[in-house]
């Protein structure tokens, strides 16, 4: 559509000055009154009152323990992001800076209980924040000199030797025990001493705030558009003036600084930091939050991470396999959906705005009793398969789904391969009307007839 | 008065094969200096050997007196060069205005700052959009960069190369793949975004390089044949011989 303009594009209008005010003007202020800060304050609004009423709609000792780890991996995506949406770096080692800031923040506690220093709890994430940027600057200044397979080995290459120093540091990291402290040693903060999880909620809630308020105000600053510049084009950023490496630099301490800062909020929430916080399996769990939430959206590694939050605590109690679910999520999300989650709700935007999200949801409709077969029989297979497979002699129970079924008997099996099966099937012949519906509905067959 | 750009002995191998064999030119401020050539002579190399994307085997490369022969290419854009690339080379996943912004942000003394944000900044925000409305793509600013038309993308390729306000423009090949009236767009673009500032251009077109350079060079296997003005190098005998003589013949009849 955009070739026919060409001709009049390349031979450079020299404006539209008709009007009183010239028509760059006018661009320069649109741009300015968009990108404005006070457009996104109704959302920051929102997202305060949420987190504030979050407790009363969930007033369970599981919902809040749930709530905070969602917020601990919140602040810990959203920094993840800082490097691999914003700034293409590829890290297999961010759990460092997280486990380390974590860690320092555990001892920080300590120190607080046993040599009488004053620090406010609120405050500790702030400390390990500066811990985890007192580790990024050193491991930032040489691995951040190229990015794409380079950075990724050498974050993969600090990641295990950090892990591997944890094992042999007793002393610091607190060997297989790992270190634990008492967050309520402090001096009262507002007559609280943070002794029950809802207090420790409302701080965490009140850090979630503050820090997804900076990295996104960071997104907007000089440092952070150039992050995306260097990510889109490191070559053409040079020649405008900015050293690739330096641009990386800022964004990978900027990162460090708020893995620091979730690793506090983690040495708050549990009082104790294993090794297992800053290993590759917590490096790895960060890359998928991020990335299945949507790396190319701000609130991409929010969604990520309260999903994966949700699996890992909701999905765990109900089966055993709920990792693999996981794995499969991320498989089909890199295979199919590579903006994540977000991409998926956000693809819709041109059918809401033009109205015709009617035309969607009549052909998802269609399609949700076949999706729900298909997903009911895999599940029904991958469990039946699971007891099949461990089963001790004479256990031969599945229970999926409130259902006990006996894997020893055919009829199970045949149910689920007929729903795997028949919904997988009718799933294929309606793809061509959904992607029709979906061409209709955002607006892409209706240009050409 | 110093010349704008001034390279001496400049020499480049890749392993055994020296692709650049001992350049030595002088650029005036203010000119506009067209490097012509047939293909593999070595032009867009020596391109990347003054902008500093390839180390130099041998020679000097001086900018505005200063030598510039081992710094990096962001140093050297620092201090006022700035270039296009033959094959478009953008922010392919910024709005067109962000690109421009990003091409402004370190000459208007931003540089790595993270504690200004780029929306409230009026004079960076004005002289982007001014310069989209000197490229003709004010109206497609909101677009990412990566789905503008292909000479709308070299028309922002030149507002980028601009915008940072460098003394020394340099051009590769600004209008290749185009059609003759998006060629005749870019010239007219190209004149008016120099004014007052140097030009060094690679140009196959013959009609563009005669119609916008004050000298010429001519670059065959490495090494610069003749320098001179356009009727200069025409009038050239080892020029005809190396390079323009078909060419020549066909333009002759084009005008």
């Amino acid at each position: 559509m955009s070739a026919t303009e060409t001709g009049s594009a390349a031979t450079g209008k020299s404006g539209d000055r008709t009007g009183a005010e010239p028509a760059w003007k006018r661009v320069a202020d649109d741009q300015m009154r968009r990108g404005a800060f006070r457009r996104t304050l109704p959302v920051w609004g929102a997202a305060f009152v949420v987190l504030m009423i979050m407790p009363l709609l969930f007033s369970s000792a599981v919902g809040v323990t749930i709530m905070n780890q969602m917020g601990i991996s919140i602040v810990f995506a959203l920094s993840y992001n800082m490097l691999l949406g914003q700034g293409g770096m590829l890290s297999f080692g961010h759990a460092v800076y997280f486990g380390l800031g974590g860690f320092l923040s555990v001892h920080v506690m300590n120190y607080v209980e046993y040599d009488g220093w004053w620090l406010p709890l609120p405050l500790l994430p702030f400390v390990g924040g500066l811990f985890g940027l007192a580790f990024a600057v050193p491991i930032g200044s040489f691995s951040t000199r190229r990015a794409g397979t380079v950075f990724a080995m050498i974050s993969l290459g600090v990641g295990e030797l950090v892990a591997a120093c944890s094992i042999i540091f007793v002393a610091f990291f607190g060997g297989e025990e790992g270190v634990s402290g008492d967050r309520t040693m402090g001096p009262p903060v507002f007559g609280s001493e943070f002794l029950s999880e809802v207090e420790v909620y409302y701080l965490i809630a009140g850090i979630v705030l503050v820090a997804a308020l900076f990295m996104y105000l960071f997104s907007r600053t000089p440092a952070g558009r150039m992050a995306n510049a260097v990510r889109d084009n490191e070559e053409r950023a040079e020649f405008v003036g900015y050293s690739q490496r330096y641009v990386r630099f800022v964004s990978f301490c900027a990162s460090g600084f708020f893995a620091g800062m979730a690793g506090g909020l983690f040495a708050i929430n549990y009082e104790i930091l294993t090794e297992e916080n800053l290993n590759l399996v917590t490096s790895g769990w960060v890359l998928l939050m991020a990335f299945i939430g949507g790396v190319g959206f701000f609130v991409g590694p929010i969604v990520g991470a309260i999903v994966l939050t949700l699996l890992q605590t909701v999905l765990s109690n109900h089966t055993e396999l709920w990792q693999l679910y996981v794995g499969i999520l991320f498989v089909l999300t890199v295979m199919y959906a590579p903006r994540g989650l977000t991409g998926l709700v956000a693809m819709h935007g041109p059918a809401l705005r033009t109205g015709r999200l009617g035309i969607l949801a009549r052909a998802y409709g269609a399609a949700v009793v076949p999706l729900l077969a298909f997903l009911a029989g895999v599940v029904l297979l991958l469990e039946m398969g699971n007891v099949a497979n461990q089963s001790v002699v004479g256990e031969s129970e599945a229970h999926v789904f409130g259902l006990t079924l006996d894997v020893s008997t055919v009829a199970p099996w045949l149910v689920a391969l007929a729903l795997a099966a028949g919904g997988g099937y009718a799933l294929v012949r309606l793809a061509p009307r959904l992607r029709d519906a979906f061409a209709r509905a955002t607006g892409q067959a209706g240009a050409a007839s | 008065m110093t010349a704008a750009l001034q390279m001496q002995g400049v020499r480049k191998s890749f392993g055994p094969t020296e692709i650049i064999r001992g350049i030595d030119l002088e650029i005036p401020t203010g000119e506009r200096h067209a490097i012509i050539g047939p293909n593999g002579a070595g032009k867009s190399t020596l391109f990347h050997l003054i902008s500093g994307k390839y180390s130099k085997t041998a020679g000097r490369i001086l900018l505005n007196g200063t030598e510039v022969t081992e710094l990096q290419p962001y140093q050297i854009n620092r201090m006022g060069l700035s270039r296009s690339f033959q094959i478009t080379n953008i922010f392919p996943r910024l709005s067109v205005f962000e690109n421009v912004r990003c091409g402004l942000l370190w000459s208007m003394g931003y540089r790595n700052s993270f504690w200004r944000l780029v929306d409230t900044e009026r004079a960076l925000n004005e002289r982007a959009a001014q310069i989209l409305d000197e490229i003709g793509l004010l109206e497609r600013c909101d677009l990412p960069a990566g789905v503008l038309a292909y000479a709308e993308q070299r028309a922002l390729e030149i507002g980028i190369t601009i915008a940072g306000g460098a003394e020394v423009i340099m051009l590769d090949e600004p209008t290749a793949g185009m059609s003759h009236s998006e060629t005749e767009g870019v010239v007219e673009l190209i004149r008016r975004v120099t004014q007052g500032r140097t030009l060094v251009m690679v140009e196959h077109d013959m009609g563009v390089v005669f119609n916008l350079a004050d000298r010429i060079s001519v670059l065959v296997y490495g090494e610069i044949i003749a320098t001179g003005t356009p009727e200069e190098v025409r009038a050239s005998k080892a020029v005809q011989e190396a390079y323009l003589g078909a060419v020549d013949a066909g333009e002759g009849e084009a005008h």
